[in-house]
């Protein structure tokens, strides 16, 4: 009796082993989901973006052809077409009134901040990643890519072409 | 002194800290950056460049200044094995050289006359000199491509210049010129750190349209370092990197 008791024992270990080990290999092979490190509560609102885009406005060069600055348009809504703007679209909603804009309204503005992502394991030897954190000592100098928004002006440009 | 101007579409500040610094400084160096608006710009119909890709131009009537920045684009295209191109759709845009090469001329004008400690900041492009007001070195941000109002990293730094390449604020106006119809998606931000602004701005670009790669040739670089942010928010920064980041001591 006793022996076959050890004996079960034994066999449940080996049996409890092997499903730990594969347990184990699939947690090894499963990618780590990592949460974008940036606070939601950081990120801008739709809101915060509009008026982000409209105080970039006169960064933009008065010789683009954005028909902006061609005079009255007619009173309406117009939607603009979808743009790139690289990690996600804009899409703007042009407001005339008098003939001229009275509310821009962002109906697709990227906002995909909290999906997961998966840590590139390729780099290269001498390459070392991270994820992006927020530093907040303070600068003297920021650099960044250009400011001017080509995605916000092609949509809306492309609603006010409607208005014309 | 410090002044801002909106030129190349795109804000300019100049910051000088030296005593002897006066008005006419910036005049000078503000007039300077209009008169290579005036012959680098494809947006103006009388500039040099326009008058060159509309074939009213012949070569052997060239201004020096548009020989050397067409020498170097070459070379830079050379470099970068076709990575870097002025031509675009049978056009010739000199924006991806012309701006770093002006903001180093600018600062070479600036140290002529004795000064020492300023900055120039074309649009993201910067070259530092000397010490911060603080008697430090410079501090500069890399902007967080997903949220502007945030700094993702400092650096602390000393005569070099850094440039950003990006996608995100001006949306796709970066293409590989080897897939122009490709968009890249996968990286959003490149910063370089080079010995001065030029070397940082000319490779900033094509290694942007490297794609994921661009990283490697940073690091491939003598005296380049490179911080790559891709589109999940992950960063790759190569093996000097991390020298030239500012070490917050308060904090830690």
């Amino acid at each position: 009796m006793k022996k076959i008791f050890l004996s079960a024992l034994t066999i449940i270990s080996f049996i409890a082993y092997g499903v730990y080990q594969r347990n184990q290999k699939e947690i090894a092979v499963q990618p780590l989901p990592q949460p974008v490190p940036i606070s939601p509560t950081d990120a801008p609102s739709p809101t915060e973006s509009v008026a982000q885009h409209i105080s970039t406005a006169p960064v933009m060069p008065t010789n683009t052809p954005v028909p902006v600055s061609k005079g009255k348009y007619k009173d309406g809504t117009y939607t603009g077409s979808v743009a790139d703007a690289f990690y996600g679209n804009i899409q703007v909603q042009a407001v005339i009134k008098n003939g001229k804009i009275a509310t821009v309204n962002f109906l697709q503005y990227p906002n995909d901040r909290g999906r997961s992502i998966e840590i590139n394991r390729q780099a290269m030897p001498l390459l070392s990643q991270e994820a992006i954190q927020a530093q907040s000592a303070q600068v003297d100098i920021v650099s960044g890519a250009t400011d001017s928004s080509r995605a916000f002006i092609e949509s809306l440009g492309s609603a006010l072409s409607q208005a014309i | 002194m410090k002044q801002t101007e909106l030129l190349w579409d795109m804000p300019i500040t100049l910051e000088i800290l030296d005593a002897s610094v006066s008005k006419k400084d910036f005049d000078e160096i503000f007039s300077y950056f209009r008169t290579i608006d005036d012959t680098f710009s494809s947006y103006k119909k009388t500039s040099e460049i326009s008058r060159i890709n509309h074939g009213d131009l012949v070569r052997s009537n060239w201004s020096r200044d548009m020989e050397t920045i067409f020498s170097l684009a070459e070379k830079t295209t050379k470099e970068t094995n076709g990575y870097f191109s002025i031509l675009h759709n049978g056009m010739y845009d000199l924006s991806g050289i012309v701006k770093g090469w002006a903001i180093l001329q600018a600062s070479d004008m600036l140290k002529k006359k004795g000064l020492k400690n300023f900055y120039v900041d074309a649009g993201g492009d910067i070259q530092v000199s000397g010490k911060n007001s603080d008697g430090k070195p410079w501090r500069i941000g890399i902007r967080n491509p997903f949220n502007r109002q945030e700094n993702v990293k400092i650096l602390s730094i000393v005569d070099h210049g850094v440039a950003t390449s990006g996608t995100y604020i001006r949306g796709q106006h970066i293409y590989d010129p080897f897939h122009p119809k490709k968009q890249i998606t996968d990286i959003v931000s490149l910063t370089v750190i080079g010995p001065d602004v030029f070397e940082a701005d000319r490779f900033a670009t094509p290694a942007f349209a490297m794609g994921k790669k661009g990283i490697q040739f940073i690091e491939k670089l003598e005296g380049f370092e490179g911080y790559m942010i891709d589109s999940g928010g992950v960063a790759t920064y190569t093996s000097g990197f991390q020298s030239y980041v500012y070490k917050d001591t308060a904090i830690n």
